[in-house]
This record gives C-alpha cells, sequence and structure tokens, in this order.
C-alpha cells in the first residue's frame, strides 16, 4: 500500500516534469533537453532562500516557481526564439548546450558538492492501514490539482485553445491572428512552473541539492513523456504517473531493484516497438 | 483610386533568381468580388502569401485602406484586417468545428481576457466564453454547419471543411478576405450553396473578397473583375467576360 502511495507521488513528480516536455514539443516543436536544469534551478532557489537568507518555506516556494518561469522565458528568448525556424538538429543541439550552461553555471555559483536542505517535517497519517508521510499525500493532492487546473486551461480558455491551434498547425494559426510567440513564451512559462512545483516536491522526498540533480528526473520525465505519446498532455500525466508506480514497485522487490532503471527504460523500449507515437500520441499526417 | 480597398504596387518576388510574380498592379473596391485567375504555378497562391505577409515581397508594396502592411508579421496583417483560406485545407484537425472558429474569434477585441484572467477563473473569463461560444454559432450558422459544431474538424465530409476554413477566416473580423480556391473539389451542387454564400458575405457583412478559382463558372458567376497571371506576369485584367474571352488568356489555357 504505502509502495502504491509512493509510486503515486513520485510518478506525479514526473507527470509535472513531463508536462514541460510534452508542452513545448507539441507547441515549439523542439525537444527542451534543458528543463530537467529548471528542477535544478528551482531546487537551488529553496535552498538559498531557506538555507542562506533563512525564509520560510512558503516564501521559498513561490520565490522557486518565479524564478522557474522567469528562466524558462528567459531561456526561450535568448536561446530559442532566434533559432524559430531553423533545423531542427540545431535546435536540439542548442537544447543540449542551455542544459550544460545551466549546470555549469550552479556549479560555479554553488561548488559541485551536493548540499542538504531540509523542508522541515511533515509527519505521516494513516491511510487504509499504512502509514503514508505527509509529503507524500501533499505531492499526490497539489500534484493533481496542477493537473487539473492545467487541463481545464488548456480545454477551457481562450489562451488554451490558441495553444493548441499552434501545435496543430502553426502557420495556419498564425494566420487567423494568433500571436505565435507570445503563445510559446507562455508554453514555457507554465512548464517552467511546474518544473518549480516539481523541484519542491522532489525536495521533500530527496533533501540534498546539487548541480547534476535535474538531470536524471528530466531524463525519466522525458521518458515518460514519450511513452504517454510526446505531444500530449493527457499522455504526460499518465506516462509519467506509469513510470512513478513502476520504479517504486521494482524497488520494493529485493531481487529487481537493482535493475529498476534498466526496467524503465526498457518498458520505453516495449512501448515504442508497439506504439512508436507511445500510447495517447497522435498519427501526424504528413503535410505537402 | 482613392476608394481602393486593396492596391498593391508594382508588386512581386523572386525565389533565387526565379521572378515568381511581377509588376502586380490590383486595386480592389470595398464590397468587391474580385477573382485572380490563371494556370496552375502562375503565382496565384504566392500573391496571397505575400498578401498575408507568409512571404515578404522582393519588389513593390501594398496597402489595406491606405495603410501599408508590407513588412508586417502575419498576425499583424491579420489583425489589420485580411484573412485567407488555403488551397489544400489547413484546419486545425483535432479540434472541434466551433474551437476551430473560436481561434479565428480570440483576437477580437470584445472577446480579449488576459490569461491572468482565465487562469484566475474571474467573471469576465466566463462571460467572454460564453459570449465567443455565442458568436461562433452564429458564424457557424451561416455557413449551415451548426449541426455539427462539436464533431472533429477532420471528420467533416470535404465540401464542408472547405465551408468551415471560410468560417474560421471570417471568425477573424477581416475586411479582406482571401479565398484560395474555395470550390477546388466541390460537386455542383456544392459549389451552387458556396457561391450563394460568398455573395452572402459580401452584401450581408460587407466583405470585400479576392478569390483564386480554377472553376470559371464560379468566378464569371460572381466576380466582376478579374485579373489573369500567366509564369507571375499580368495576362490581362478587367470586367471578367471581357478577360475571359482575350485571345491571350485563351492561349495561356489551352495553348495555341
Amino acid at each position: 500500500m504505502s509502495v502504491l502511495f509512493d509510486g503515486l507521488s513520485l510518478g506525479a513528480i514526473y507527470a509535472m516534469i513531463a508536462l514541460g516536455y510534452t508542452m513545448v514539443y507539441g507547441i515549439a516543436k523542439m525537444l527542451n533537453f534543458a528543463h530537467g536544469d529548471i528542477i535544478m534551478v528551482g531546487a537551488y532557489a529553496i535552498y538559498t532562500t531557506m538555507v542562506f537568507w533563512g525564509k520560510g518555506l512558503w516564501v521559498a516556494v513561490i520565490g522557486a516557481a518565479v524564478l522557474c518561469t522567469l528562466m524558462g522565458i528567459l531561456m526561450e528568448k535568448l536561446a530559442y526564439k532566434p533559432l524559430r525556424g531553423a533545423s531542427p538538429l540545431a535546435v536540439l543541439i542548442t537544447a543540449i548546450g542551455v542544459s550544460y550552461l545551466l549546470q555549469s553555471l550552479a556549479q560555479l555559483i554553488f561548488g559541485v558538492t551536493p548540499r542538504p536542505v531540509n523542508l522541515g517535517s511533515f509527519g505521516s497519517v494513516e491511510i487504509l492501514g499504512a502509514s503514508i508521510p505527509v509529503s507524500t499525500v501533499l505531492t499526490l493532492v497539489i500534484g493533481a490539482v496542477l493537473m487539473a487546473g492545467l487541463t481545464l486551461f488548456v480545454n477551457k480558455t481562450n489562451t488554451g485553445r490558441a495553444m493548441q491551434a499552434v501545435s496543430e498547425d502553426r502557420g495556419a494559426a498564425q494566420l487567423m491572428g494568433v500571436n505565435v510567440n507570445f503563445i510559446i513564451m507562455i508554453t514555457f512559462a507554465i512548464g517552467s512552473a511546474l518544473a518549480a512545483a516539481a523541484s519542491v516536491f522532489y525536495l521533500m522526498q530527496i533533501p540534498l541539492v546539487e548541480p547534476l540533480l535535474g538531470s536524471m528526473p528530466g531524463i525519466k520525465a522525458f521518458t515518460a513523456a514519450v511513452i504517454g505519446g510526446i505531444g500530449s498532455i493527457p499522455g504526460a500525466m499518465i506516462g509519467g504517473v506509469m513510470l512513478g508506480v513502476i520504479e517504486k514497485i521494482c524497488l520494493s522487490i529485493d531481487a529487481i531493484k537493482d535493475y529498476t532503471t534498466a526496467i524503465e527504460f526498457g518498458l520505453l523500449i516495449l512501448i515504442l516497438l508497439v506504439r512508436p507515437i507511445g500510447l495517447l500520441g497522435k498519427k501526424r499526417r504528413e503535410k505537402v | 483610386m482613392a476608394d481602393a480597398m486593396l492596391r498593391t504596387e508594382n508588386l512581386g518576388i523572386s525565389f533565387g533568381g526565379l521572378k515568381a510574380v511581377q509588376d502586380l498592379n490590383l486595386e480592389i473596391r470595398r464590397q468587391q468580388l474580385y477573382g485572380l485567375v490563371g494556370p496552375n504555378g502562375a503565382g496565384k497562391t504566392t500573391v496571397f502569401n505575400m498578401l498575408t505577409g507568409v512571404y515578404q515581397p522582393t519588389f513593390g508594396t501594398f496597402y489595406l485602406d491606405g495603410e501599408e502592411l508590407k513588412g508586417k508579421s502575419q498576425e499583424k496583417i491579420n489583425h489589420r484586417g485580411i484573412a485567407r483560406t488555403f488551397q489544400n485545407i489547413r484546419l486545425f484537425n483535432n479540434m472541434s468545428v466551433i474551437r476551430n472558429v473560436m481561434v479565428g474569434l480570440h483576437n477580437q477585441p470584445e472577446f480579449r481576457c488576459t490569461p491572468a484572467e482565465s487562469f484566475l477563473r474571474l467573471p469576465r473569463h466566463f462571460s467572454t466564453e460564453y459570449a465567443m461560444r455565442d458568436r461562433a454559432k452564429e458564424i457557424l450558422r451561416i455557413f449551415d454547419l451548426e449541426e455539427e459544431r462539436n464533431n472533429l474538424a477532420c471528420n467533416l465530409p470535404y465540401g464542408k471543411q472547405r465551408k468551415l476554413e471560410i468560417a474560421r477566416a471570417l471568425a477573424t473580423n477581416p475586411k479582406l478576405l482571401l479565398l484560395d480556391e474555395p470550390a477546388a473539389g466541390m460537386n455542383p451542387y456544392e459549389t451552387e450553396d458556396l457561391m450563394r454564400i460568398v455573395r452572402g458575405l459580401r452584401d450581408d457583412y460587407g466583405l470585400t473578397i479576392l478569390l483564386i478559382e480554377h472553376d470559371m463558372k464560379f468566378v464569371s458567376g460572381l466576380c466582376d473583375e478579374i485579373t489573369v497571371l500567366n509564369f507571375g506576369t499580368v495576362l490581362t485584367q478587367g470586367p471578367t467576360d471581357r478577360a475571359l474571352s482575350d485571345p491571350e488568356v485563351i492561349k495561356a489555357y489551352i495553348g495555341e
């Protein structure tokens, strides 16, 4: 039971990160490999506000959200916007470059040693006979609320509709008066804000900050996004939760726990063999 | 001419050494139905691409209601009042019919609602959503698509997809509508219906329409003036009947 809860909450973290990958891919048609490092930025923001400045958790969370959002927007404006219309490969390499840049900057500023950051203790609650840490429950509940909010936003608002239109056909959307640059900026902002939320919950589980903190959850979440069908928002949620649960289940079984990561990526390969577009991916008709 | 709504001055574009369109001078009056015809590859769609900002003209310029629009971005040109449809349909396929139209509506001042307002779900968010929905239904009604509003755009039959494209363009509240082969692939009955709708757009909504079409019955039935292009240059311009009976035009279409 507690394994399931752990898995669901880890899955919620993966899902929040995966949403950033999938939305940016769906709308800007690029893989933002620096997305994972935004989590690291959020984690250091929390570390700085709480440990250096001695502020409370809420200040740290809001600070991280604001910083990550700005970071996402800045990254898009400086690194990706000048490459609008360039070959996908150039954009991809740039994204990898941005990722290294962020990691190196963190190493320069904070050094390479992992530093502990204590978000405070939350205790645990009894759910269906199992003792579940409150942080796990918080992750699940807030994760679910954020994802529901995002779904509503995309489906029921002007901006959401414009986002969907840009993802379907950027050229046509632009000719219908959609401000594509603004929509892409909003997408990066939302993705990065979700990454900030993920960084908070990540630190609740593993209270250590280090410059490479974002890369593993980033890759896992990217895997989740691809499993779910990249470009699809519900796909990223399902993929993330699935991967989190599988990871925790594998880790709880002694015989296979050393192979957890291999099993996760094996699953990716398996799913791609059967369904190359991912679980909920849409087939794209070639445009002539 | 002072009352020209759209005026192009020596408009032209070259790709590398190829002059795809050159020296195009158009003057389209308010509420005119104007045709742009010519054999395949004559540069008709290229003209549309220049007028909507997809391509930057290499030569000349163009004005809408006296305002120079050359060099403006695609969405700016759309906001100024030029909307278009596409030769090969480019609907937002995986969105419902009504959402396609609502995307067109989303920049109208009366429906403007900032992301922050939507995010906080302020009352204005809901009132604009309802108003948009009503307006979208109204537009769909013109095209007899209201019943289909919750279907996915890609599931509509071909003729209706063509009509939905016009509806979506109309939703951006243009002064000038550019229709790229609106009747292509339609059966005679659908073509007849479309002619009625296009005329209605002019008479009831005061639109000015520039259209590309190969169906000469469609062109002569609707347009009072046309420009015939061949290999990027103007072959002839003027009242439809006279232009179409021009020996040069006949030669361009069917050879000597």
